[in-house]
């Protein structure tokens, strides 16, 4: 990073001519959320992009693995974000080949923290990066999550966290419905049934699409590594969501007290 | 005030040539050659920190003889180099002929410049391609020439007789067992014809090996993985093998930290 700010700063997000004043209509992410379980993390988001009122890609990806051990999600403008995810993407590789040790969780949240900040300019134009960071500690031995402000403030979730437009409603989802002790399987379900919740009240968030054959993005971070699901995996997770929904359109209801 | 005595130009430069090459003879050979499913590189070092071969990209590995500083520098500059095209272009834009050229050039203009020193260190830069026909092994000597090589490669102090022993043994389509042990085979004679055992844990091995799922190609071999491979027979080739390719989870990308750990 401070190579490229040397020599070509011109590819750094942060360094560019902010446009002059007035909205500029860009596609954006909607929602990303992430739980832990014991022995890792997941991380999953919805596949639709949105640029005002209008759908602009349904199957658009927008987790991606950071490196071995740590993925991210993004929600907010979409260009911005994939540019950042890339940046930060190359930084942790560079890190890794140079020094002959990868970082450290903390040294990749701190890393990603500088980078929000570094957008702020742009995000006061309403073209704000927020994404979501989940990775696997290996000296701690657990999954863990990082949420982010536009500002590059950076918090650690403890159980679970969600970003984006429709994190409101998978926030709620997954308050009523987690358990500190999910089994790898049970914390994929639960985060598809917050998505689920999330495209059910908010516009901007795509719930899973059976016709086109469009599901949710999960990504499982274990001490194995970073394995995302395939699309035959997480198909069945959300046609069995589906399936239950036909029956309880409202999802599974916890108890009273 | 004295007149400095006059050098031929002729004179010079084989002094400088003189001088680098002693400096690389004064370290220990190491081997680059190409096996069935990729390269292998396998060398003699003590040290488990400081590496003699290292990834550069994806499908590129480094391999270098010589001062630690000067090939340490010139491989950082080479990760730079390969990150900063990958970023700015695609990943599939980097690639070692590229890189061989920049090297070739740093290590041109240093030898030539009078100010400096020359480097006293030679590189080997390999790719890894799809097929066997697609891999790439560059050797580049201290004066920033570049030689494309085929097969086998040595570089370092012993490099002559290990590479000629090489040339002799090295076929097409080895497995990784067969390559390695030949390779160690090769460090293991002395100048003078003797030879001399050389135990597991004082080897480098690395490989870049096409099979990899993943898109860094690179990995070292360390530990028992690599007691075991310079054990196997013929059954157990196939079998370390598959750990190889296959069973890289635990490392996984993080070929170089792995052998830390």
């Amino acid at each position: 990073m401070d190579f490229l700010a040397e020599h070509q700063p011109e590819l750094l997000p942060g360094k560019r001519q902010l446009p002059a004043q007035g909205v500029i209509e860009a596609p954006h992410g909607t929602t990303i959320v992430a739980a832990t379980f014991p022995g890792g993390v997941v991380l999953a988001g919805d596949r639709r992009a949105t640029m005002g009122n209008l759908i602009s890609q349904r199957d658009m990806e927008k987790v991606f693995p950071a490196d071995e051990y740590s993925a991210v999600g993004i929600a907010g403008t979409a260009g911005l974000a994939v540019e950042m995810v890339k940046l930060f993407q190359l930084e942790l590789e560079h890190f890794e080949k140079v020094e002959g040790v990868q970082l450290s969780l903390e040294g990749k949240a701190n890393r990603l923290s500088t980078m929000i900040r570094s957008n702020l300019g742009m995000a006061m134009q309403g073209l704000a990066v927020v994404p979501l960071f989940a990775g696997y500690d290996l000296d701690r031995e657990k999954g863990r999550i990082f949420s982010y402000d536009v500002t590059g403030g950076r918090f650690e979730e403890r159980a679970f966290a969600a970003t984006g437009s429709g994190s409101l409603f998978a926030r709620g989802a997954m308050k009523k419905l987690f358990r500190e002790d999910l089994s790898e399987e049970q914390a994929t379900t639960l985060v598809v049934q917050a998505l689920y919740d999330a495209a059910d009240d908010d516009s901007a968030t795509g719930g899973p699409d059976v016709a086109r054959r469009i599901y949710p993005l999960v990504t499982v971070i274990t001490e194995e590594g970073c394995r995302r699901l395939t699309d035959g995996e997480s198909s069945e997770i959300a046609r069995a969501v589906l399936e239950r929904r036909l029956e309880q359109p409202d999802g599974p209801s916890a108890a009273l007290l | 005030m004295s007149t400095p005595f006059y050098v031929s130009p002729q004179q010079a430069m084989a002094d400088r040539a003189e001088y680098a090459r002693k400096g690389i003879a004064r370290g220990r050979s190491l081997v680059v050659m190409q096996y069935a499913d990729g390269i292998v590189f396998v060398g003699e070092n003590p040290s488990r920190a400081l590496h003699k071969f290292s990834e550069i990209y994806d499908r590129i590995g480094f391999a270098a003889a010589g001062k630690y500083n000067e090939y340490e520098n010139l491989r950082i500059g080479g990760v730079r180099y390969a990150d900063l095209r990958g970023y700015t272009y695609d990943r599939d834009d980097v690639t070692a002929r590229g890189l061989a050229n920049v090297y070739a050039q740093t290590l041109g203009t240093i030898f030539s410049s009078a100010a400096e020193k020359p480097y006293e260190v030679e590189l080997v830069v390999a790719e890894v391609g799809e097929t066997p026909e697609g891999d790439q092994i560059y050797r580049l000597p201290h004066d920033g020439s570049i030689v494309d090589e085929h097969g086998s490669v040595a570089v370092g102090g012993n490099a002559e007789p290990v590479s000629s022993f090489l040339e002799q043994r090295h076929r097409d389509g080895m497995t990784l067992v067969e390559a390695l042990k030949l390779a160690v085979q090769a460090l293991s004679r002395d100048t003078n014809g003797s030879e001399r055992e050389i135990p597991a844990d004082r080897l480098e091995v690395a490989v870049l090996d096409r099979t990899r799922p993943q898109q860094r190609k690179f990995k070292r071999i360390v530990g028992r993985q690599l007691a075991r491979l310079l054990e196997g027979d013929g059954t157990a080739a196939s079998e370390a093998e598959e750990e190889t390719s296959g069973g890289s989870g635990d490392s996984g990308d993080s070929g170089s930290s792995g052998a830390e750990k």
